[in-house]
C-alpha cells in the first residue's frame, strides 16, 4: 500500500488467532481522513475481532496497527481512548445500575481534586455535561438519574452512543448499533451518524443492514472466513455485489483486498 | 448563553415528572427496611403487652445491649456489604475476627501476667496490637483479593479457602489457648458503648466512599457489568483487590473490639458473623448479584436482624428457634431481592 497523507488509520498484515482458530488473517485495511466505512461480512467473519484490537480490547497475534502518526500497539481500551479511539460495543457495556452521567464518564469521572481512588467525584459536572450531550443526540430522556437498566433500548443505545461523542474523538467505531432497536429508534442512531460525518469525524461501523450502509457510508469493506475480500466505494456498487462478495460467490474485487 | 443554558435546563427538569409519571418517585429501598424495622419492632412491643406485660421499645438497657451485640458484626457487614456490591461474596471474615482477636491480643498483654505469649513483649503501647491486628486482616483480604483478581477463581471458593486457613492460624497460633490478660488502653476499646461508635464512624466513612468517590463507582459499576466496567478502563483487577483487603481490614477490627471488649481471645471467636454480616447486607438490600446496596441499608439491616434476636430474647423463646427463624429471614431477603430484580427487569 502507498504511503498517504489522508489516512487515518491503517493496518497491516493484522492477524488474530485463537488457539487454532484463525479469527482473522493478515487484514490490511485503511480509513481516511472524515471518512465513514462500512464493515461487512457473516458472522464469523472477523469484523468484530478487527474492530476489538483496533480498540484495545485484544491484542493482535501479528500484524501492525498505525492510528495518525505512527505505529500504536494498545494494552487496554482506555489507551485506545487516550488516543482518540471510541468504541461503541454490541453488548452496550454499560452498568445498568447506574445512571446515565455515570455511565456516559465511566472510567473517566470527573473530580473536584484528585486523591487516587478516594477522589471526590464532581456529579454536578457530569449532570450537566451529560445533558449537553444528549441535547445533541436529540433523545429524550426524562430522569438522567434513573438507573440505566429501567430504560429502553433505544435510550441505551443513545447513552452508549453520546458516551463516545461526548469526548475529543479522533475516529469512533460502532458495532452493529441498530441491532437491538425499533424503527425509530434506528433512526434516531442514523442521525447521530450523519451528525458525525458532517463533523468530520471518521466511523467504522459494523452492520448487518444494507440497507442502513449504503445510505451511511462512503465506502464498503467485506470481510469473509477471517480476510478480506473486498473494498468498495458504496456509490460504484449494489447490493447485488456486496452480497456475493459476503456469500463467495464472487471473489476479491480490489487492490486493496487479499487475493485468496 | 450561560442564561440559556440555564433555561434549557431548567425546562428539562420540568419536564420530567410529567413523562415518566408514577416510575420516577420510586422510595429509595432504604425505606421500605426501614419500615420493616419499625413494623417488627411494633410487632415485639404488641407482644411484649400481652406476653410479657411491659414495653418492647421503651428500654433503654434492651436497646444498648441489642445495639451492642450487633455493631461488631456491624464493623463486618459495613466491608462485606461492598464486597457484594461488586457480586463478590467473603465467607472469611468471621476466621479473621478469630485470628486477628488471638494475634493483637498476644501483642497487648501485661507483664504481670506471667504466661504470656511474648514474654519480653509485654506493655507495649496499643497502637502497636492494633497495627498487627490490623496487618493480619489486610494480609488476609489482600490475599483474598489477589486470588479472586488473577486467578479468577469465585470469591466464593477464595474466601471459603480463607475462611478454614485464618481459624486454623487461630487455634495454631497458641495451639488452642486462650490470650488474656490485656493492657488497659487495649481493654479500653471495647469498653461500654465503643463498638458502638466505631461502628457509626465506620459506617459513616464508607457510607459517603461509597456515595460520593471514584471508589465508589467503580464498586457499583464492576458489579453491575464487569465487561463494560473493563472496557470502560476501570482496572478491575485492583479495583477488587482493595475491596477485599478493605473488607480483611474491617474484620480484623471487628476482631480487635471482640477481644478487648471480652478481655480475652479464643481462637473460636467471630464463628459465624461471615453470614451474619452477610444476613445484615442482604436484609439492607444489598443485591447478591452486585451492583446495588448501600451503607445505610446495612445499617438497616443490622438493626433488623438485632431487634429479632433481642426480640425473641424478651419473650424468651428458645434460642434454637433464634437460628431457625434467622435461616428463614436470610432466604426470604434473597427471595425478595431475585424478585425485585425480575420486577425491574419486566419494567424496563
Amino acid at each position: 500500500m502507498t504511503e498517504d497523507d489522508d489516512i487515518v488509520l491503517r493496518t497491516d498484515e493484522l492477524t488474530k488467532h485463537y488457539g487454532g482458530v484463525h479469527a482473522l488473517e493478515k487484514a490490511n485495511f485503511f480509513l481516511r481522513k472524515g471518512e465513514h466505512v462500512a464493515i461487512v461480512g457473516d458472522n464469523g467473519a472477523g469484523k468484530s475481532t478487527l474492530v476489538r484490537m483496533i480498540s484495545g480490547v485484544e491484542q493482535p497475534t501479528s500484524g501492525k496497527i498505525y492510528f495518525e502518526n505512527g505505529e500504536v500497539s494498545f494494552a487496554n481500551p482506555i489507551e485506545a481512548k487516550e488516543a482518540g479511539i471510541e468504541t461503541v460495543f454490541q453488548d452496550l457495556a454499560l452498568a445498568d445500575d447506574l445512571d446515565v452521567p455515570s455511565n456516559i464518564f465511566l472510567g473517566r469521572e470527573l473530580r473536584y481534586f484528585n486523591l487516587g481512588p478516594f477522589s471526590i467525584l464532581n456529579e454536578k459536572l457530569m449532570m450537566q455535561k451529560s445533558q449537553d450531550v444528549l441535547r445533541k443526540t436529540g433523545i429524550k430522556i426524562p430522569d438522567l438519574r434513573n438507573a440505566i437498566g429501567n430504560m429502553s433500548g433505544g435510550q441505551r443505545q443513545c447513552v452508549a452512543i453520546s458516551r463516545s461523542a461526548s469526548f475529543v474523538s479522533k475516529l469512533i467505531i460502532m458495532d452493529e448499533p441498530t441491532a437491538a432497536l425499533g424503527v425509530q429508534e434506528t433512526g434516531q442512531v442514523e442521525n447521530i451518524i450523519r451528525g458525525l460525518k458532517k463533523n468530520g469525524v471518521p466511523l467504522i461501523l459494523i452492520s448487518h443492514n444494507l440497507r442502513q450502509v449504503f445510505d451511511l457510508v462512503d465506502k464498503i469493506w467485506v470481510f469473509r472466513h477471517g480476510r478480506v475480500v473486498g473494498a468498495v466505494d458504496a456509490s460504484k456498487t449494489d447490493g447485488n455485489e456486496i452480497v456475493s462478495l459476503i456469500t463467495g460467490v464472487k471473489s476479491a474485487v480490489d487492490s486493496n483486498a487479499n487475493h485468496v | 448563553m450561560l442564561q440559556n443554558l440555564r433555561k434549557s435546563q431548567s425546562s428539562e427538569s420540568d419536564a420530567g415528572p410529567e413523562q415518566s409519571g408514577i416510575r420516577k418517585k420510586k422510595l429509595p429501598h432504604e425505606v421500605n427496611v426501614f419500615i420493616a424495622l419499625v413494623g417488627i419492632a411494633l410487632i415485639f412491643e404488641v407482644f411484649g403487652w400481652f406476653v410479657q406485660g411491659q414495653s418492647f421499645i421503651l428500654n433503654t438497657q434492651r436497646l444498648s445491649i441489642m445495639i451492642l451485640q450487633v455493631s461488631v458484626v456491624g464493623i463486618i457487614a459495613v466491608g462485606v456489604t461492598q464486597v457484594i456490591i461488586t457480586g463478590g461474596i467473603d465467607l472469611s471474615s468471621g476466621s479473621i475476627v478469630g485470628a486477628t482477636a488471638m494475634i493483637a491480643m498476644s501483642f497487648a498483654q501485661v507483664s504481670t501476667y506471667p504466661r504470656a505469649v511474648y514474654p519480653e513483649l509485654t506493655d507495649l503501647p496499643v497502637i502497636i496490637p492494633l497495627a498487627v491486628g490490623l496487618l493480619v486482616g489486610l494480609t488476609a483480604g489482600l490475599i483474598n483479593g489477589l486470588l479472586i483478581a488473577y486467578t479468577k477463581i469465585p470469591p466464593f471458593i477464595a474466601t471459603l479457602g480463607m475462611m478454614v486457613t485464618a481459624r486454623g492460624l487461630a487455634k495454631w497460633y497458641t495451639k488452642g489457648q486462650p490470650v488474656s490478660f490485656p493492657t488497659d488502653s487495649f481493654a479500653a476499646i471495647g469498653v461500654g458503648m465503643r463498638p458502638v461508635l466505631i461502628f457509626l464512624c465506620v459506617a459513616l466513612v464508607f457510607q459517603l466512599i461509597l456515595r460520593f468517590t471514584k471508589y465508589g463507582k467503580h464498586t457499583y459499576a464492576i458489579g453491575s457489568n464487569e465487561e463494560a466496567a473493563r472496557v470502560s478502563g476501570i482496572n478491575v483487577e485492583r479495583h477488587l483487590i482493595l475491596v477485599y483487603t478493605i473488607a480483611g481490614s474491617l474484620a480484623a477490627l471487628a476482631g480487635m473490639v471482640v477481644a478487648a471488649r471480652g478481655l480475652t481471645a479464643q481462637s473460636g471467636m467471630g464463628l459465624m458473623y461471615e453470614l451474619d454480616a452477610i444476613a445484615m447486607a442482604v436484609i439492607g438490600g444489598t443485591s447478591l448479584s452486585g451492583g446495588r446496596g448501600s451503607i445505610i441499608g446495612t445499617t438497616l439491616g443490622m438493626l433488623v436482624f438485632g431487634v429479632i434476636i433481642s426480640g425473641f430474647t424478651f419473650l424468651r423463646l428458645d434460642a434454637y428457634y433464634q437460628e431457625m427463624i434467622k435461616g428463614i429471614i436470610i432466604v426470604a431477603a434473597v427471595v425478595a431481592d431475585l424478585y425485585r430484580q425480575r420486577k425491574r427487569r419486566m419494567e424496563a
